[in-house]
């Protein structure tokens, strides 16, 4: 069971003030990642109301049936998430394991489904960085492509790689945290890492929720 | 802050749970129910963003209205995302001051960008900016 001198540093009087400390240290990093993502978002908002066409033309090319999906993937990983802080709250280390588990299938399916994304446009050459290629003419109607479509998918593979790889530090926090869990470190006295592994992958959720509508809705209709 | 329950004040209840229940945090129930909130709201965005609002309000007002409904839908889900799964809105008000926070400097970073960047033509007032 959870072993409680350890897992009360000396510095903090008692357990609510640890976890008080805890979960504001938490947060201030997530803001900072907000500022983090946020330069980003800036970028793509100047560059979209410069080039709103070439924007247009480059949402296009993304599919929103996968998109779509994971989206639905996301938030289906973010509840299991939820229900393993949950479960940690409430000791039951099976159960915590079976939900962060759960997590991580998910995660992967959407990684797994970016993967497959990414390689469609590779495929199609929208290659940021390369010249001479997708990026400039359209390969089946030889019509070059507007001005700015570079842009658009030098920010889709910035914004979505800078995302994915967030998940993929957060798939082995999971794991070790699953880990873990199923040895029984948690429990309704102390469950802390757990909570904030979950604070951790909601904002990741939350910053595809916008990437989302951003990237692959803006030429739906 | 939470006073021992005495039997007193729950005289029909025979001992139960004095500690657990102090802070009445989120359930499982509230889970599911933000879990199909967020979904019928992407089911929502996707169809909203297939709508094409400019017969009805003309071509660049009907763009700006499908961004407007867009990021209010992504604005929507994600503060559903903060309150509950985040249980923002079960922790100190200190929190929810530096989330708040972290979306005042996100803000001023973009109004404050856009603010060059739209007033930098004569057509800064032109519709076309927002709308596509």
């Amino acid at each position: 069971m959870a072993n409680l001198a350890a897992s009360l540093q000396h510095h903090f009087a008692d357990f609510k003030q640890q976890k008080e400390s805890v979960v504001l240290g938490m947060w201030s990093f997530l803001v900072q990642e907000v500022m983090f993502f946020g330069g980003l978002f800036v970028t793509y908002v100047v560059y979209r109301s410069q080039y709103p066409d070439a924007f247009h033309e480059g949402a296009m090319q993304l599919s929103s049936v996968l998109g779509g999906f994971n989206t639905i993937v996301l938030i289906c990983s973010s509840l299991t998430m939820a229900m393993a802080v949950h479960a940690a709250s409430k000791g039951n280390r099976g159960a915590i394991a079976f939900w962060l588990v759960l997590t991580i299938v998910f995660g992967s399916i959407f990684l797994g489904v970016k993967v497959v994304e990414y390689k469609e446009k590779f495929d199609h050459g929208f290659i940021p960085g390369i010249a001479d290629h997708g990026l400039r003419v359209n390969h089946e109607t030889h019509q070059p492509r507007p001005t700015g479509f570079a842009l658009y998918f030098g920010l889709y593979f910035a914004m979505t790689g800078l995302h994915a790889i967030h998940m993929l530090i957060g798939i082995p926090i999971l794991a070790i945290i699953a880990i873990n869990g199923l040895r029984g470190k948690y429990g309704p006295e102390y469950y802390t890492p757990v909570e904030m592994t979950g604070l951790y992958w909601h904002f990741v959720d939350i910053v595809w929720i916008f990437l989302f509508p951003l990237l692959y809705l803006i030429g739906a209709h | 802050m939470s006073a021992p329950a005495s039997p007193a004040m729950h005289p029909a209840e025979p001992h139960a749970e004095p500690h657990h229940e102090e802070h009445h945090g989120p359930t499982v129930k509230m889970y599911f129910a933000i879990f199909f909130a967020l979904a019928i709201l992407t089911v929502v965005t996707v169809l909203a963003a297939m709508f094409d609002f400019a017969p009805m309000l003309g071509k660049e007002m009907g763009g700006f209205v499908n961004n407007l409904v867009a990021l209010g839908i992504a604005c929507t889900k994600a503060a559903l995302v903060v309150l509950f799964f985040m249980h923002v809105k079960y922790e100190n008000k200190l929190v929810g001051l530096a989330v708040v926070a972290s979306v005042i400097w996100l803000a001023f970073l973009i109004l404050i960008t856009m603010s060059d960047y739209l007033t930098r033509t004569p057509a800064w007032a032109d519709w076309k900016l927002f709308s596509r």
